[in-house]
């Protein structure tokens, strides 16, 4: 009853396939769902709205003059995975996270892929989020990009791509672990019959990730959080609580003699290890932005005396740009003798003349992107847009080529979502979540964001997208 | 624990105490409206004199005391910062800023709570005839918040910041109430010892959820013993001689220090609950009521701003010299 009206479409259903038979990771799902009425469905997407609502996992929007605390709407059918499938993505992400380490610590030190022309140097070394301060440096044990969330999408054919590489503090694993635990309880018996795998123990791992980069024999570790107003703020304490540690504003903490301490009732108390969800240039206003009130004075001189281990790395920006994403399958191949696993979407960097040309040709049918805007601000989607905002953006790309990359449009896969139609098919795409300490290790999980709106390619939680439950199966 | 947190308990267990009581004045005061003799009209006006807010309410409202403006600036006025919407949502602002040292039902009880409030406001329930589920209503949220404490919360330093926070504001609030029946004004003197008057005094004991407890005790509804119970007693939680020994022991827990003190604030509470323990009902009567009361909150004023420099201050990172 529930799919029967569900259309089959030209793209790829995560479900259902062209013929509309259910997919084998699904079949068992399905078999389970239908025993639910239409009622007890919208009951159940009720429930799990207060649920996120009472539990407070709201999120602060920018942009938005009255500053409204917003739920990310969660559907209630989860996306599921099979174990072969994300066999595929945990190599192909393991693999990349590799060769994006050893770039960055090249592009600090040696800078041999930018000699060897793999690389064009004055697109790093003009890049903003090439940090000077960090040339020399050497991060506890050698590791720069410890937490990172790739966005990867499907196309028509089911083949995976990577779209984005997220290495500054990706949010969203919050959503990750609470969407788990509330869809759990809205099909408790459902879920325990598939065999998901599970992802609880992600704060833990990392808790032992952040303990292991700690430089001395101590390991006490801190979340520095910009405050209540961040929009992942929730995020923020989520994290704290479930590793034990303290939560840390600037204020709280104070640099002395290249060591840093937080002010507690008890007086001064050192601090190894800080899993930093403030951007590099707000970390520390004497070695960054003078103008930063988030930051901590000091904390940068700390961190280079090797006394204090930071997540991610400062510097580490400079590799999660989208210029630079267009050159990581041929940065795998320097760094790894390796083809990648998971592709690139093909990309066109307008700083090349030749792609600058295409990209002002075809805008139409591209999507544009500013290579340092996040969530889906400042983009283009060709085939969407009028002919005035083409233009509008022709000749923003032209007057600045080094700011754009463009792609072409992709139909991501979809997976069916409860809208007021019933069942209908919107489109996602896939955040896991990789953690770089003694070993690299992807969370069996991940973020799947819905674009709500029918059609719609946008996922971002500022733009109007939802977010599911992410099952990997065990078989 | 970090002095950021700890000041964050410290006013996230003020503040629900703070709510809770404004919740229990406008109960009370509402219920006594409904058992006055004809001919009374129903005061507004000792409820907000007590809650020191007079002022304010005055420049809002033009000394107006009705119902409607009295319930409202009490309880949905933004623009009163001691309001139950004011005070519920900073306790959740608190909350939020230590959300990870506290219960997750402690964090969601209050976050519901705080949809609660907002939500009564946006349907004017100061206008509706009666009232007086909503504020049952926040009341019993509130000690519900108590209640998971008392059975999740770790007795460590978090929870003795919480406490005393809770603890000073129960006291200084049970002053309060207290010193309402000072400004009911009974239509003469003679009135004193009328049912009228013994009204007023059952319905300050019941807004402190002492009535049973105070009848078992005493029998007799009578002004100096209900001045015994609400002030001298050793053993009534609502009582402010209750509250400032657990003010006092709260300290103690902190710093870990036994008998005597070892900071400003263990000082000033050791005098102040010495005062009271070793007072009797004549000490209070011969001050005055009103002034031994205004005296008292004084005094709990400036050890909550010893606590502060003790425990809560911290040094700017940015004055720092390098």
């Amino acid at each position: 009853m529930l799919f029967k009206k569900y259309p089959t479409q030209k793209h790829f259903d995560e479900m259902f396939d062209n013929e509309h038979n259910c997919r084998p990771s699904y079949s068992g799902f399905k078999k389970g769902l239908e025993k639910f009425s239409d009622k007890k469905l919208l009951q159940l997407q009720y429930s799990t709205d207060k649920a996120q609502k009472s539990m407070g996992m709201t999120f602060n929007v920018y942009h938005d003059s009255e500053g409204i605390e917003k739920i990310l709407h969660l559907d209630l059918v989860p996306r599921i995975i099979s174990n072969s499938e994300w066999h595929i993505i945990e190599q192909g992400l393991q693999q990349r996270i590799e060769a994006i380490n050893l770039f960055i610590n090249d592009i600090y030190h040696d800078q041999k892929v930018l000699k060897d022309k793999i690389v064009p140097a004055e697109m790093i070394l003009s890049s903003s989020d090439f940090l000077e301060p960090c040339i020399g440096l050497d991060p506890p044990k050698g590791i720069w990009c410890h937490i990172t969330g790739s966005d990867i999408v499907r196309d028509d054919n089911g083949q995976f791509y990577i779209l984005e590489d997220n290495l500054r503090c990706p949010s969203g694993v919050s959503y990750l672990l609470e969407n788990r635990e509330i869809i759990k309880q809205a099909f408790p018996k459902l879920f325990a019959s598939l065999g998901v795998r599970p992802v609880a123990e992600y704060p833990s791992m990392l808790l032992n990730m952040l303990q292991y980069m700690s430089p001395g024999e101590n390991s006490t570790v801190a979340v520095l959080t910009p405050g209540i107003y961040n929009s992942a703020y929730f995020e923020h304490s989520y994290l704290a609580q479930q590793m034990g540690t303290e939560l840390v504003t600037g204020q709280d903490l104070i640099v002395d003699n290249k060591k840093v301490y937080m002010q507690t009732t008890k007086g001064l108390e050192r601090v190894d290890s800080i899993y930093r969800r403030i951007d590099d240039k707000f970390l520390d206003p004497l070695a960054f932005n003078p103008e930063s009130m988030l930051g901590v004075p000091g904390l940068f001189e700390a961190y280079k005396a090797g006394n204090l281990a930071l997540a991610n790395a400062p510097g580490t920006g400079v590799a999660d740009d989208k210029a630079v994403y267009a050159y990581i399958p041929r940065i795998i191949k320097y760094y790894l003798d390796q083809d990648p696993i998971i592709e690139n979407v093909p990309t066109y960097i307008c700083s090349e003349k030749d792609d600058l040309t295409y990209v002002l040709e075809n805008i139409a049918d591209l999507v544009v992107k500013e290579t340092n805007a996040a969530g889906g601000y400042g983009m283009l989607i060709g085939p969407k847009a009028t002919k005035a905002e083409h233009e509008k953006f022709k000749k923003l790309v032209k007057d600045n080529p080094r700011n754009y990359i463009a792609q072409p449009t992709l139909s991501l896969s979809t997976v069916p979502t409860l809208t007021d139609e019933g069942f209908a098919p919107r489109h996602v795409d896939l955040r896991p979540y990789v953690l770089y300490g003694e070993t690299i290790e992807v969370v069996p999980g991940a973020l799947t964001r819905v674009a709500l709106v029918k059609d719609s390619l946008v996922v971002n939680s500022s733009q109007g997208g939802g977010s599911k439950d992410t099952w990997v199966l065990f078989d | 624990m970090l002095s950021r947190v700890a000041d964050s308990l410290f006013w996230l267990g003020r503040y629900t105490e703070r709510a809770e009581n404004y919740a229990r004045f406008i109960d009370v005061n509402f219920n006594l409206s409904l058992d006055l003799p004809p001919g009374i009209k129903e005061q507004w006006e000792p409820l907000v004199s007590a809650t020191g807010d007079k002022n304010h309410f005055n420049e809002l409202f033009n000394t107006n005391y009705s119902r409607e403006n009295a319930i409202f600036f009490l309880a949905f006025d933004r623009r009163n910062s001691n309001a139950i919407i004011s005070t519920v949502r900073y306790a959740r602002e608190n909350a939020r800023i230590v959300r990870e040292n506290i219960p997750r039902e402690t964090w969601e009880v209050l976050n519901d709570l705080y949809y609660y409030v907002e939500e009564a406001c946006k349907k004017k329930i100061w206008k509706k005839e009666d009232p007086k589920d909503c504020f049952k209503k926040i009341k019993s949220q509130l000690q519900l918040l108590n209640g998971i404490a008392i059975d999740n919360v770790p007795r460590t330093q978090g929870w003795h910041f919480s406490k005393l926070g809770q603890y000073l504001e129960r006291a200084d609030k049970t002053s309060r109430i207290l010193d309402v029946k000072y400004h009911f004004l009974l239509p003469s003197v003679d009135d004193v010892g009328s049912p009228l008057d013994f009204l007023h005094w059952i319905a300050l004991l019941k807004s402190v959820s002492g009535f049973n407890a105070y009848r078992r005790m005493y029998g007799k509804i009578q002004p100096s013993s209900i001045v015994n119970y609400l002030v001298l007693n050793r053993y009534f939680p609502r009582s402010i001689l209750f509250c400032l020994i657990n003010v006092e022991s709260c300290l103690h827990e902190i710093s870990g220090s036994g008998p005597g003190y070892s900071n400003q604030a263990e000082k000033a509470i050791g005098n102040l609950r010495a005062d009271i323990e070793f007072a009797d009902v004549n000490d209070i009567f011969e001050i005055g009521l009103h002034e031994y009361l205004d005296e008292l909150q004084q005094r709990l004023n400036s050890i909550s701003d010893y606590i502060y420099d003790q425990y809560f201050k911290i040094q700017s990172n940015f004055t720092q010299e390098f």
